[in-house]
């Protein structure tokens, strides 16, 4: 049969993630989602809920007061009870304002009394687009450092919605970071019907053979861009990782023995990012593979700022991962 | 207030003094050096424990919390589980996991295990509430809370959004005067603790946590309400902690004339004597009772203390579910 008629479809970055909601929400009567200002016919801050309270009803696309402590909980309480909320915190830099639901209580509870904690956050994340300290953040690090708690951030449509169906469907509180930069910019071929992508399992964005780029989120377009950049004097090798825990250490580490030289690069600033665990990781891995040192980019150790050039100096870029390569073939 | 049935009053009698008998043995061990990290004592919370415990029906859920040993006793949960975890031994509700009565949730008994974070267990519970109503099921759940607790920002979201969301949840304020050495004149510059629903529009009442036929009737009343799709209430029980926080804690900073006060109105004798005197049961019965706890808690402790300990090689077990 025509696969472009029965097995994808041309999506946005966050029709992706709608898509992947209404899929979900169709499949299994214990999905809903909750929020603040999710429902109705306004749909969300960034409208990615549009439309499912007209399909699914109020009682599945839940509106909820300010108050994050209490809404992370009770999707905490839901979940013990089978059900299986998807909240949307609006913005991931407020997410810290319900921390102690996220990281105390639903993280240690399988480990402590074996009750499974089936959630989801959507938390809208990273910056580029002019919004300030507090609605441009990118906080994953946080969470890839408590353990009890999955971690993902999708770089494509395709995985916008394969992640999030993987997500949904897991029994383990899941943080899904979602890149807003990316929400109408991207477009891309989405399966149709409820095909997942495994969490744990990174991707080769694009094959090369003299140096690795490690990455996530809106810097695999960053690190494509800079691969086009750099050919074809220097063949550069992606990695999507698709999900920040539990790290795919083995596809990090093969590619990086095939290479030989690996630059790690997040929007997130530097200083103990997640980039920080993967450098030294190799360290010890691919040791003997390296000929040259682990180059890291990321943002600088400062609060997002918010004017167009204060920002451009904070965020890195593909041309701060084409420096990186420069640095690391000429080593 | 009306009697309940003598039947149930002898029932509670029961489940207070198994309590008091788990909690005066696990005080015994301690000061002997047979516990492991820390216990919290019970004394003076016994009628608000047992008397919302035994309220409940089997389906709805409860999250107790740490001086509500009571309430575990009375789900089924077994002092044999409940003191091999006091131990960290591998037969533990956690398995070594957690410690004393924290973490101590099993679903199949619809009990909610507790963390640090005390008021945690508001919005937790707040949300199997609200999964009632999501499929629409006549069952309620109920938590507990201290003065303490009733300070924190999560404690007034979750009343705010119970409120909203018009949850069948029940929410008990143990009010026991001090939350670790703070007295309630430094927490909070009300008289009435139960003042603090009114602002959430829930619904709420002050009644003598000493006195389980009242904590009982007044449970019962909010738990028929939030079953009957009336929403959420919260009640405070007065009472007194008549023991430091931790067994380690002698509780200095409370002063002498406090404690006779509420020493004077012991939740058990209060109650036993309710039973003598309606001629319920005599003290010959309240001897073999009294017996008979001592023997279920030196049982639970022989278990835990043979019991092994959890395998070194077993740490990373258990983090994630399958």
């Amino acid at each position: 049969m025509d696969s472009n008629r029965t097995g994808t479809r041309t999506m946005t970055y966050i029709e992706a993630i709608t898509d992947g909601l209404r899929t979900e929400m169709r499949r299994d009567p214990d999905v809903l989602v909750m929020g603040e200002d999710i429902g109705g016919e306004f749909g969300g801050a960034f409208k990615a809920t549009k439309g499912l309270e007209a399909e699914f009803g109020a009682r599945r696309v839940m509106n909820t007061p300010m108050t994050e402590l209490a809404f992370i909980g009770a999707a905490t309480g839901m979940g013990l009870m089978g059900l299986r909320p998807v909240i949307e915190v609006q913005f991931a830099d407020f997410i810290s304002t319900g921390f102690d639901s996220i990281v105390q209580y639903a993280a240690t509870t399988h480990y402590r009394w074996q009750a499974a904690v089936p959630w989801v956050i959507r938390a809208p994340a990273d910056g580029g687009i002019r919004s300030g300290p507090f609605h441009s953040q990118n906080p994953e690090a946080w969470f890839v450092h408590t353990p009890g708690l999955k971690v993902v951030a999708p770089a494509t449509p395709s995985d916008a919605k394969g992640l999030l169906l993987a997500a949904i469907r897991d029994n383990n509180p899941v943080i899904y970071f979602e890149s807003k930069p990316l929400y109408r910019s991207l477009r891309g071929e989405v399966p149709r019907g409820d095909r997942a992508t495994p969490i744990g399992r990174a991707r080769i964005a694009r094959e090369g053979h003299h140096v690795t780029v490690i990455t996530y989120g809106e810097m695999v377009r960053q690190a494509l861009l800079a691969a086009d950049g750099m050919a074809p004097e220097v063949d550069v090798e992606v990695i999507d990782l698709r999900t920040l825990k539990p790290l795919d250490r083995d596809t990090i580490t093969a590619s990086v023995c095939k290479t030989g030289r690996a630059v790690v690069a997040h929007a997130a600033n530097r200083l103990a990012g997640v980039g920080a665990e993967i450098a030294a990781d190799l360290g010890q891995t691919a040791f003997e593979y390296l000929d040259a040192p682990i180059h890291r980019v990321g943002g600088l150790d400062v609060p997002v700022p918010f004017s167009p050039p204060l920002e451009d100096a904070y965020r890195p870029g593909a041309d701060d991962i084409m420096a990186a390569i420069r640095e690391t073939v000429a080593y | 207030m009306t009697r309940l049935p003598d039947d149930l009053n002898i029932d509670l009698h029961y489940w207070m003094r198994l309590t008091r008998t788990m909690d005066d043995q696990l005080v015994n061990l301690w000061k002997q050096g047979r516990g492991v990290g820390t216990t919290f004592n019970q004394r003076g919370h016994e009628a608000i424990s047992v008397g919302a415990g035994m309220v409940l029906a089997p389906d709805d859920v409860v999250a107790p919390m740490h001086r509500d040993l009571g309430c575990y006793l009375v789900r089924g949960m077994t002092p044999r589980r409940l003191m091999a975890n006091q131990l960290g031994r591998a037969t533990g509700v956690t398995r070594g996991r957690d410690a004393n009565l924290h973490g101590c949730g099993d679903l199949s008994l619809n009990l909610i295990g507790f963390i640090s974070h005390l008021p945690q267990s508001m919005p937790v519970a707040l949300g199997a509430a609200m999964s009632f109503s999501y499929r629409s099921e006549p069952r309620v759940a109920l938590t507990f809370a201290g003065d303490g607790s009733s300070c924190a920002g999560v404690f007034h979201e979750s009343l705010n959004l119970a409120a909203v969301q018009r949850a069948p949840f029940v929410v008990i304020v143990e009010n026991n005067q001090y939350a670790y050495s703070t007295p309630l004149h430094q927490q909070m510059a009300i008289d009435r603790l139960a003042d603090r629903a009114t602002g959430h529009g829930v619904e709420s009442r002050t009644v003598d946590g000493n006195d389980v036929e009242e904590v009982y009737r007044s449970v019962e009343a909010a738990v028929g309400k939030a079953r009957d799709g009336g929403g959420p209430t919260l009640i405070e029980a007065r009472t007194m902690r008549m023991l430091g926080h931790a067994i380690h804690d002698g509780a200095e900073y409370v002063p002498q004339a406090l404690l006779d006060e509420w020493g004077a109105r012991d939740p058990l004798v209060i109650h036993e004597k309710r039973l003598t005197s309606r001629r319920l049961v005599d003290h010959e019965y309240l001897a073999r009772v009294t017996e008979k706890c001592r023997e279920i808690v030196a049982d639970a402790v022989e278990f835990a203390e043979s019991s092994e300990w959890p395998d070194p090689r077993t740490v990373s077990d258990g983090v994630y579910a399958a």
